[in-house]
């Protein structure tokens, strides 16, 4: 066995960094506190940046054992392009939405809480490292945990009826969640004797050539999947999702609605790539996955129509969203898979901005968000409203934006694809763009629309230079994965094929 | 039929208390025996782990004075994972308690859709 | 309802006809009709006159009957999920290997490796000791800082510090005076028995992790259980002497701090094969087994901590 490079040392301080800072932060003083959190995700931002980098022009992936002795007895982590490129994403997208919502946290988080909050900010960034690399399912679980407190506290930084509402829900039901997968992963544990990806792939596929233990490995990756599709609030189980998301600080609902939720479909995306094996147990559950998939595109669209606030419609258009994220993998090919990521790229980008942008046009109306409220508010917060618009066009899928490639690369999968699979997500396609324009563009018009009696008295336009950042990256970000699709799609693809 | 169950008692009454655990948790508008049916989910789980880790007439996983044999000793890993799984079904069920120690406090309420019918009236 | 008619069995007759919640509206009734503040507040002192008893029994037949129409369908729903769901499990295990076999895939090439190297590699008498402190020591590194995000995140919730005023504080404290123990002879003497013999044993438990069974998680959760002892017996002003939220602070953020530094020269050393200069010593006696016995030790204190903090947070809401 060889050393590792220098840069092959960054994983796992990727992880331990953000778990001294969570442990310093919690003793710092509230400026201190939020500086901590800028710097932490700043610095993981550039560190991903370095790792995708060397994985990506060396086209490699390699592990790395967290002790002297890697798998099959020891933690693993493993790092490849993709793995490099989604955590790039996620921590860049955390990065942004803490500076776009930097204002709001000064007003939502009193002085002396703001210190646990940069707590678990930094925890979450731990966690969401941790499970963008690990390569053992019991570490991924430990994390999942994590994170799921970690995303209880942050709904809970508005301190409103609504939002300890929203929290238990959301615990309640993400319990649920992470009991499946647990038990899942205890049977799939019992079945083969692994932890870890490589091994855990190998037994299985070994299992099902002999045909012994079908049912109940079938249904222990059939328990993994429910637990993560209740998690990332697919069609059925996304009773948690629109009050979590609309309610708390500006920050808090663009890192839940862009992050948290996707890390747990990354996860699942390496359950069936690497643990699974595409064709062996993965088929008769993407039939369910499909399913609930299909009609979760649409469900989530008919849902945000019928809204009256726009909070809330920004959240249940995520349900549609994952529906479209699930359909992808739902295909069970490797083009499904890369559409799959790659959407998650382009919804995460969009996501954030939408609700921060979203936050933003809510303060301008005197903090309503219902839509007669918000007439007129692209005059009070022109650049919020500009970003609003072009996240609402890039989940419309306009050309030249994230949405719109990746919904080119999906129909792509599906026509690859064939069979009525393919018919059903055209279709799929069609009906949810066309249900995209009338509530997305609806809200984004009235923005623009003015309002009938004229305002004499302006607010004072405050300058948040922060936010202005934040909302140029994001919009550079939505445009370059849209202009610069195929590269990125390409790099995905590699990495996917040295997933296995 | 009988015997094979007699064999997997601890697995299905693991996975009985699982199930019960689950619908507990999903269904009862209460929020404490929620919280109470996430443990027995738990507990379900730890029983089903720990009863793959036991192996008849082998010794527990602490190398006694002369036996040396790996054959001799169970698997040690399964007590592991279930040692880490107490540790985090323990801090999850102290921030449901908190959770429903604030909710309590605030609308004198257990059951959830009475709360939310309470923050309704209470307005945003 | 006929008031005259409840009986010892009424509360069970009760939750026959009207499912799983009626007991609960009772006790939300009762304590309703104590409770000043529940007094909401779009209810005028008119509107609170005009509720005679007789509208009141209404309202409450009226929430009976809700619940009844409600619950019958949510028990049928119920019965349906748990049984297909447990069906579905039982189903599977049937199929598992049995209870107590060898031999099946569990019983692996990863057993024999633990059993055979355990003892040379980390030092550790008990193998889960070594494994989840060496081999999976990232797991367990995760492990305890979910016990901090918990102990964080109730902070952020119940913290009293955070939105009420210094009055309400007062008064809250004062609540909570009436609980504290004044002289309560049979509690304390027990306690002050009992006490430093619990202490000395989760020291025990904690020191011994490597040698025997227990470890940080159990020896810490005896250690806060003694703490938690003292506390009701002597109360707040007795045990603040030497446990505050400062100590709570510094001792837990230096024992994870410690915990993560470690590890991480740990995983660093491990995955580039450099030397770790950390002596194993001899297999058995208490100074041995590296930084298993420190990472006990640390372990312990952030779980004693976390253990008093959260029984102490959900009491009063504060230090």
């Amino acid at each position: 066995m060889m050393t590792m490079t220098w840069w092959q040392n960054f994983p796992p301080f990727m992880i331990v960094a953000p778990l001294m800072c969570a442990a310093v932060c919690s003793v710092l003083k509230a400026k201190a506190a939020r500086a901590v959190m800028l710097v932490l995700s700043a610095l993981e931002c550039c560190c991903m940046g370095v790792l995708l980098y060397f994985t990506q022009t060396r086209n490699l992936s390699f592990t790395f054992a967290m002790g002297e002795i890697g798998a099959p007895f020891g933690n693993e982590l493993r790092v490849g392009a993709v793995e490099a490129l989604v955590g790039l994403l996620f921590s860049l997208v955390m990065f942004l939405s803490l500076l776009g919502g930097w204002k709001q946290l000064e007003d939502d988080i009193a002085p002396n809480r703001m210190n646990l909050y940069g707590a678990v900010f930094c925890l979450l960034t731990a966690a969401m490292t941790a499970m963008t690399f690990t390569n053992d399912l019991f570490t991924a679980y430990v994390f999942i945990e994590i994170s799921t407190i970690a995303a209880c506290a942050l709904i809970l930084s508005r301190n409103m009826g609504w939002n300890m509402l929203a929290a238990a829900r959301y615990m309640i039901m993400n319990l649920l969640g992470s009991g499946l997968f647990l038990l899942g992963l205890s049977m799939l544990y019992c079945l083969t004797g692994h932890l870890l990806f490589p091994q855990l792939g190998a037994a299985v596929r070994a299992l099902a050539a002999e045909n012994r233990y079908d049912m109940p490995l079938y249904l222990s990756f059939l328990l993994m999947t429910m637990g993560v599709a209740i998690k990332s609030a697919l069609y059925p189980f996304h009773t948690w999702l629109p009050g979590a998301y609309s309610t708390s600080t500006a920050a808090s609902s663009a890192i839940l609605s862009s992050v948290v939720s996707k890390m747990y479909i990354f996860l699942l995306v390496k359950v069936f790539l690497r643990a699974a094996g595409v064709d062996v147990f993965t088929r008769r559950i993407e039939d369910v996955l499909f399913l609930y998939a299909f009609v979760g595109v649409i469900m989530g669209s008919v849902h945000a129509i019928r809204q009256r606030h726009m909070m809330r419609m920004i959240a249940y258009s995520s349900v549609a969203q994952i529906g479209y994220i699930f359909l992808g993998i739902a295909l069970g090919t490797q083009a499904g898979f890369a559409a799959a990521v790659f959407h998650i790229l382009a919804h995460s980008s969009a996501k954030s901005m939408l609700f921060l942008a979203g936050n933003r046009l809510q303060s301008a109306a005197d903090g309503h968000d219902t839509f007669p409220a918000l007439q007129g508010a692209a005059k009070k917060a022109p650049l919020a409203a500009f970003a609003f618009l072009i996240g609402a066009l890039s989940l419309v899928g306009v050309p030249l934006l994230g949405g719109f490639a990746s919904k080119v690369y999906l129909s792509q999968a599906a026509v690859a694809l064939g069979g009525w699979r393919m018919v059903l997500v055209l279709a799929d396609l069609l009906i949810s763009t066309a249900l995209n324009v009338g509530y997305l563009l609806r809200c984004a018009l009235r923005l623009y629309r003015p309002t009938e009696k004229e305002e004499t008295e302006h607010n004072p336009k405050t300058k948040d230079a922060p936010f202005a950042f934040a909302m140029g990256v994001l919009i550079v970000m939505n445009l370059g994965l849209g202009v610069f699709g195929g590269p990125v799609l390409r790099w995905i693809q590699q990495g996917i094929a040295i997933f296995m | 039929m009988l015997s094979q169950v007699y064999s997997h008692l601890d697995e299905l009454t693991a996975v009985a208390l699982f199930g019960i655990g689950f619908t507990l948790l999903l269904l009862d508008k209460n929020l404490m025996k929620k919280i109470i049916g996430f443990s027995m989910m738990d507990s379900g789980i730890y029983l089903f782990l720990a009863s793959y880790g036991y192996i008849e007439s082998r010794l527990a996983p602490i190398y006694a004075e002369d036996v040396s044999e790996s054959s001799a000793y169970v698997n040690p890993l399964p007590a592991g994972l279930v040692l880490t799984g107490i540790v985090v079904g323990v801090s999850v069920t102290a921030v449901m308690l908190g959770l429903t120690i604030r909710l309590y406090e605030r609308y004198h309420s257990l059951d959830i859709d009475e709360i939310a019918e309470k923050i309704r009236r209470e307005g945003k | 309802m006929n008031r005259k008619k409840r009986d010892a069995f009424a509360p069970f007759l009760n939750w026959l006809e009207n499912g799983g919640n009626a007991l609960d509206a009772e006790m939300q009734d009762a304590l309703r009709e104590h409770d000043p503040k529940e007094a909401l507040p779009e209810k005028t002192k008119k509107a609170k006159k005009k509720a005679v008893p007789a509208q009141k029994d209404k309202a409450r037949e009226e929430r009976a009957r809700k619940a009844y129409a409600d619950s019958w369908w949510y028990r049928l729903l119920a019965v349906v999920t748990a049984v297909t769901l447990i069906w579905l499990l039982m189903e599977a295990v049937l199929q598992m290997p049995k209870f107590g076999a060898a031999d099946t895939l569990i019983d692996s090439e990863l057993t024999e490796f633990y059993v055979e190297h355990t003892k040379e590699e980390t030092g550790a008498m008990n193998i889960v000791t070594g494994i989840i402190l060496d081999y999976r020591g990232f797991d367990t590194l995760g492990e305890s800082h979910v016990l901090f995000i918990a102990v964080c995140t109730v902070l952020l919730m119940l913290s009293i510090y955070g939105e009420r005023d210094e009055e309400s504080r007062l008064k809250r404290w004062e609540e909570e005076r009436h609980y504290e123990p004044e002289h309560d002879v049979i509690l304390q003497s027990a306690a002050r028995l009992l006490t430093p013999l619990i202490l000395i044993f989760g020291l025990y438990i904690i020191v011994n992790g490597h040698l025997s069974p227990g470890g940080g998680f159990s020896g810490g959760a005896v250690l806060g259980a003694g703490l938690i002892l003292y506390q009701n017996a002597f109360g707040y002003e007795k045990i603040e002497r030497f446990f505050t939220y400062k100590t709570f602070r510094w001792v837990s953020v230096c024992s994870l701090l410690f915990y993560s530094l470690a590890k991480g020269y740990h995983f660093f050393t491990g995955a580039n094969h450099l030397d770790s200069h950390i002596p194993i010593g001899t297999p058995g006696n208490i100074l041995s087994g590296g930084l298993l016995l420190p990472l006990n030790f640390v372990v312990g204190c952030v779980v004693a901590c976390t253990m008093y903090a959260l029984f102490t947070m959900f009491r009063k809401g504060e230090f």
